[in-house]
């Protein structure tokens, strides 16, 4: 069901590890949903210059770490902050749909350690960008919202899911 | 190094004897058993054998097991059959947490159309408590479901006290048993049942057949209309080839049964104590009330998928129970009913044995496990931060 290059990356992860004196440290997703991943970078002018992660989940999960600190090393922080889940998940050359959601974690923990970073040197990124991308919808945005996580569908219009706070998708019938 | 096959909660290979059956109606059979000339009578023939064979592999008489197309069907029959049969009378069903999704689904089909359930909490060990199923009882209740065993953790239910409880009440049981007909003895009669769902699949029978036992006199409907087949309880032209296929298999069960549980019940006992080589594993459902086929554990701190994926990698092939392999991302409901948090459940592999399985096979498992939850281990942030403290 994974594509032969989410495969590979799985079951040979790049860059495995915690960094113990990171410059930034992001954490996004919990234990409860299924998973969580850990991203940890060392940056030198303004440059990633090493990169590690760790991530309790699924096969994909673990793929898209990979493959989100493979494309994050060596490129500045404003490059790498361009990093989205989309082209985390396109690097792969897709993901099930039903795991797609595992693409998102990539790119906001990676972002999130980025701006952790920032925020240690008191600075602000010059590129304006927003921290959270939008989550891309898995198909057209009518219908109602629905949340992976939980397997439920909700009442009303909502991007984040009512029961465990993450992003929705939306899915007509 | 070849394939080690530790799935057989999934799906059983075909035994060679079941293969030579089928092969045999294959080669010789095609008829339809409702034809009334010889070819049809040789159809029947085939049919009533293999009917009568799994009659005796539940106790049951050859008149009161119709066939279907598998454990689903079968659920499904019973469940929504007595609840349209009986939707006069009454319409709240009982049943307890930790069934099948064809139970749990077809009730919430009925709940959509007005029906009421009552869904009995478990233990810890994932037994139901028969005094809640009498408590549950109201004058409208006209279905209780309780599965013989658990397909994630094992354990065997006390479906004989149960069905005492049902029967002095006059209400409909049915009886998931895909998970046990065939691989521990199941006996309608002592169990008290009135419905009973089976599976050849899970006893090296062929996969797309199963049979519902139905009690005389109970009230039930039809799930496929049609012509007469099946005493007009399942319409539909037989499929002889499956049918053949899973009579054979019965038999085979049924004569070899003592055997089959020995031998599975030691390679369970030889996986189970290999387990203490790994630290933080749970090993869900009864201790001793349970499958003698299924070893289901939690492994603490990784998921599932992972792990099953890299053990197919090393050539050992398992199921999952995590959310992530399944089509919802949601932690399966039968580990959160035994109490187990999101998290563990999510690291929840089944290991189960056939008669084909060896020692040397489950060492070789283990040893592949042993190794995988080390590499997932290494990989994740839950298991640092549990070494830090």
């Amino acid at each position: 069901m994974y594509s032969e290059i989410v495969m590979e990356h799985f079951k040979n992860p790049r860059n495995v590890g915690r960094i113990e004196d990171a410059d930034g440290i992001g954490e996004v997703g919990n234990p409860v949903c299924g998973d969580m991943m850990t991203i940890t970078l060392k940056v030198k002018d303004d440059r990633i210059e090493d990169i590690k992660f760790e991530t309790f989940g699924c096969g994909a999960a673990i793929a898209v770490s990979s493959m989100v600190t493979e494309m994050a090393k060596g490129k500045t922080l404003e490059e790498a902050l361009k990093i989205t889940n989309k082209s985390v998940a396109e690097k792969l050359e897709g993901l099930p749909k039903n795991k797609l959601h595992c693409s998102n974690l990539g790119a906001d923990a990676l972002h999130q350690a980025i701006m952790n970073y920032y925020e240690r040197r008191g600075r602000r990124p010059t590129l304006r960008k927003r921290r959270r991308e939008k989550v891309e919808p898995l198909e057209k945005p009518e219908g109602h919202c629905y949340c992976p996580y939980c397997d439920v569908e909700l009442t009303e219009e909502a991007p984040t899911c009512t029961l465990c706070g993450k992003p929705t998708t939306h899915r007509h019938e | 190094m070849g394939t080690i096959y530790l799935d057989h909660i999934s799906a059983t290979p075909l035994h060679p004897e079941v293969r030579r059956a089928m092969m045999d109606y294959l080669n010789n059979g095609f008829g339809n058993p409702v034809s009334q000339h010889r070819i049809g009578d040789a159809a029947l023939e085939a049919l009533e054998e293999a009917r009568a064979a799994v009659a005796r592999l539940i106790n049951a008489k050859p008149e009161e097991v119709v066939f279907t197309s598998g454990g689903t069907e079968s659920i499904n029959h019973a469940i929504k059959g007595v609840a349209f049969a009986k939707a006069k009378r009454g319409k709240h069903i009982i049943t307890s947490n930790i069934e099948h999704n064809a139970v749990l689904k077809s009730l919430r089909m009925l709940e959509r159309v007005g029906y009421r359930v009552t869904s009995i909490p478990v233990d810890k060990f994932g037994l139901v408590d028969p005094d809640h199923v009498k408590n549950a009882i109201t004058h409208e209740t006209i279905l209780v479901s309780i599965m013989h065993a658990n397909n994630e953790i094992g354990t065997i239910e006390p479906i004989a006290e149960i069905g005492r409880i049902t029967r002095e009440r006059n209400i409909p049981f049915h009886c998931d048993a895909v998970a046990s007909a065939g691989v521990v003895p199941v006996d309608v009669k002592q169990m008290e049942v009135d419905l009973l769902s089976i599976a050849a699949n899970q006893f090296y029978g062929p996969s797309g057949v199963g049979a519902l036992y139905i009690r005389p006199k109970t009230e039930i409907w039809a799930l496929l209309d049609g012509g007469m087949q099946e005493n007009s309880h399942r319409a539909g032209t037989h499929n002889m080839l499956g049918i053949v296929g899973m009579g054979k298999a019965a038999e085979l069960a049924r004569e070899e049964m003592d055997q089959r549980v020995e031998h599975v019940l030691r390679l369970k006992k030889a996986f189970i104590d290999g387990l203490g080589l790994i630290d933080e594993i749970i090993v869900n459902g009864h201790p001793t009330q349970s499958l003698p086929n299924l070893a289901s554990i939690s492994v603490r701190y990784v998921e599932g998928e992972g792990m099953m994926l890299l053990l197919d990698e090393e050539g050992i092939c398992v199921s999952t129970r995590s959310a992530c392999a399944s089509g919802s991302l949601r932690a399966s409901h039968v580990l959160l009913s035994i109490g187990r948090d999101y998290a563990t459940a999510q690291g929840t592999l089944l290991f189960s044995f056939g008669i084909t399985n060896t020692l040397e096979e489950v060492e070789r498992g283990l040893e592949a496990l042993k190794k995988v939850v080390a590499t997932l281990r290494n990989i994740s942030p839950l298991y640092r931060k549990q070494k830090e403290g």
